[in-house]
């Protein structure tokens, strides 16, 4: 894009300051239009009007009850109708200790470890509930069927693997159990004020357990629609990175997400 | 390895090494008690706390809490330490060295000749042996100017992020969000997004968003978009507007490799944008963000605790004269630090630790949902950071981010903060406040709800 067109289209808001709606509140809806964000709220001396103030503890409340809330595979299952699921849980035996401990989420419990179905899986898609089961609930299913549907057909897509108090990592400890190639761990993101539905997609080639750090993998965040990215959209950039990721051998910093310019990888 | 040992209660403590009795003698925290680091009771903690305060500056250059032949950051401290700076507290202990820092002997000339010959395991030391509010006074007679088209740190100033990030980085919702701001009076320290992907379209079209609104309405301050490193040297090379060029970094090499980056990376960032020369009254282009408990979850903190970790990180910063760098205290999690007592011992820790090694320190004061904290926390430290001066903090709409999903300070927090302390924004910044009317009579921001919309005639200019 232009920098003449993005000016443009900033002066396109900058009209509706121009020639403002007959409140200053119509001006702000206007505005609002375009973005979530907690703006044109007002003041009274320095602080908050006190409708702004109450609206945000409020929405504070929803997130902290979100993050409590339990997940449940069945309504992932449900979603994936054909699609063959496994249910795993972390070494976090519980909510508390799960928020607590990050080494336990990480870690596959050494039961379900056993019965993960070992092959030469292209990828695996692992669901799992992080911190916030909804994000799951709501987005997950979408993402890996729009996605799987972008793959070719000859890719060995392992069974999705629904996985209980479980961070990224946990992925690593599933795609080696499992011998796939590669992970999508699709996650529920930390709920925030205005958004806590929101699903993270990390992308990691060739995970080791205690090898594979942050910077090995690539993410794609806030996929949310309407207000996020759309399911289709996430799908386009993941099958973009994945082939990205099997030319190079590898995802991270190296593999960066080009799929808007359409230019290879590498 | 040394041991130390104290005895309290009748009872003797005994601790291997520096790294163990500097974690044994820091405030209770998760993060610490997760790496199996913290003190084993209240007793052993007062008691590594007597050891230390005898332990001789000096000692910190003899035995480095990590080898010096295994982590580049280590050698980066062992080397650039300057013997010369450090002679007047030479021959103190770390408790000596605290008492001489609340003196009046410390004064800002003082301590500012002083910061090269700190490390960052002194100066986290002498912190782990002063209560909140010695870490406000001594942090607040230590000032650090840096400047690029706003100075920032001078006296009686507090400048801003303006942060208009969105999720999906929609031009249309960023320019909404960034003209809320600065109708706030926000954006003196930089007009910084964080992407919501790190493609460099992405990043080059808000980054050519925010160099057509900076230059158009002639605003005297700098954007960035908090890219990786390696997509602004790559960007920079494609002659987009870069700015301040940014990278989070953390306190060892393998926790900086879990980022993607190393020194040599961040050197040749460094040669890059100093080359750009886009600065008018300064040219500090460097921005990095800091946060205790990144070495413990990429697994590389060597079992040093976290606060020391971090400080660790600023010997990083400082190699490469920044603009800005800001601890996001309360960003990563209640693992690291549970609540928002903890956050605020953090957020005064890093900031007093940053500002004696020589930063322009500025904090995101911050908390997650699933942290024990909420808004009166944000206030709380505001205020004690606001009296320590701190060069800026970030501010969101409504303290609310709709990208990252977490509550820091918001534009109004800012404007609070700047009433009660009598901070003025970064002088070129409010000259230019003040020349688009935004400004009342006494220097504060005015309310422009209403009709009498300053930013409005410069608005008509662009739909021109």
């Amino acid at each position: 894009m232009t920098d003449d067109r993005q000016l443009g289209q900033l002066a396109t808001l900058v009209r509706a300051l121009v020639a403002p709606p007959e409140s200053d509140a119509a001006l702000w809806a206007s505005l609002r239009r375009h973005t979530q964000a907690r703006i044109g709220l007002g003041r009274a001396g320095s602080a908050l009007p006190t409708r702004h103030r109450l609206e945000l503890q409020a929405a504070h409340a929803a997130a902290r009850d979100a993050v409590h809330s339990p997940f449940e595979p069945d309504v992932v299952a449900a979603a994936l109708t054909g699609v063959p699921t496994i249910r795993v849980r972390s070494a976090a035996p519980d909510r508390l200790t799960y928020l607590q401990r990050p080494d336990l989420g990480r870690r596959l419990d050494d039961i379900d470890r056993a019965h993960l179905p070992r092959d030469d899986w292209d990828l695996v898609f692992v669901v799992a509930d992080g911190l916030s089961s909804r994000a799951v609930h709501e987005h997950a299913a979408p993402v890996i069927r729009e996605t799987t549907a972008l793959l070719p057909a000859e890719w060995r897509i392992a069974p999705v693997v629904l996985a209980e108090q479980a961070r990224v990592a946990l992925g690593d400890d599933i795609a080696q159990a499992l011998g796939a190639s590669m992970v999508v761990v699709l996650i529920g993101e930390r709920p925030g004020m205005s958004a806590a539905d929101s699903l993270g997609a990390y992308l990691t080639h060739t995970p080791r357990p205690g090898h594979t750090t942050d910077a090995d993998r690539n993410c794609l965040s806030n996929i949310r629609p309407p207000l996020g990215l759309a399911h289709a959209a996430a799908a386009a950039k993941l099958v973009a990175l994945m082939r990205g990721a099997r030319e190079l051998g590898c995802t991270g910093v190296a593999l960066k997400d080009e799929s808007d310019t359409a230019l290879s990888v590498g | 390895m040394s041991t130390y040992s104290a005895t309290l209660g009748g009872r003797k403590y005994t601790f291997a090494g520096l790294a163990s009795l500097l974690a044994a003698a820091s405030p209770e925290r998760s993060g610490d008690r997760l790496a199996g680091l913290a003190a084993e009771s209240a007793q052993a903690r007062v008691a590594a706390r007597w050891a230390l305060a005898e332990v001789p500056l000096a000692r910190f250059l003899a035995e480095p809490v990590i080898p010096y032949e295994d982590d580049d950051v280590t050698r980066l401290i062992v080397d650039s330490h300057d013997p010369v700076a450090f002679a007047p507290v030479s021959a103190l202990t770390v408790g000596d060295f605290r008492e001489w820092l609340l003196s009046e002997a410390a004064d800002a000339a003082a301590l500012a000749a002083l910061a090269p010959g700190l490390t960052p395991e002194m100066v986290a030391a002498v912190s782990k042996l002063m209560g909140n509010a010695d870490l406000v006074a001594v942090a607040r007679k230590v000032r650090v100017v840096t400047a690029f088209r706003s100075t920032i740190g001078l006296p009686g100033r507090l400048a801003t992020r303006l942060q208009p990030n969105h999720p999906t980085d929609d031009p249309a919702g960023v320019a909404a969000a960034l003209l809320d701001g600065l109708l706030l009076g926000s954006g003196d320290a930089v007009i910084g997004i964080n992407p919501a992907t790190d493609s460099p379209k992405a990043v080059r079209d808000l980054l050519e968003l925010l160099d057509g609104v900076i230059d158009r309405y002639s605003i005297p301050t700098q954007s960035c978009v908090l890219c990786h490193v390696t997509t602004s040297i790559d960007l920079m090379e494609r002659g987009a507007p870069v700015d301040l060029v940014f990278q989070s970094i953390a306190g060892t090499q393998a926790a900086n490799a879990s980022f993607g980056v190393t020194l040599g990376l961040l050197d040749e960032a460094y040669e890059a944008a100093k080359g750009l020369g886009r600065g008018t009254v300064g040219q500090n282009a460097l921005y990095f963000e800091t946060g205790q408990g990144s070495a413990l979850s990429a697994d590389a903190h060597h079992g040093v605790d976290q606060q020391t970790v971090e400080a660790r990180a600023y010997a990083v910063a400082r190699r490469y004269d920044p603009l800005l760098v800001n601890t996001v205290v309360g960003f990563i999690g209640p693992e690291y630090l549970y609540d928002g007592r903890q956050i605020l011992r953090a957020a005064l820790e890093d900031h007093f630790c940053g500002k004696l090694l020589g930063l322009p320190m500025g904090l995101d004061i911050c908390y997650t949902n699933h942290a024990d904290a909420d808004d009166d926390d944000i206030a709380t430290m505001l205020t004690m950071l606001g009296v320590a001066g701190a060069s800026f903090v970030i501010c969101t709409p409504g303290g609310d981010d709709i990208m990252l999903n977490y509550q820091s300070a918001s534009y109004h927090d800012a404007l609070y903060l700047r009433e009660v302390l009598g901070l003025r924004p970064a002088p070129e910044f409010e000259a230019w406040l003040d020349g688009i009317g935004l400004l009342d009579g006494g220097g504060a921001i005015r309310d422009v709800s209403g009709t009498a919309h300053p930013l409005m005639t410069i608005g008509k200019e662009i739909a021109a």
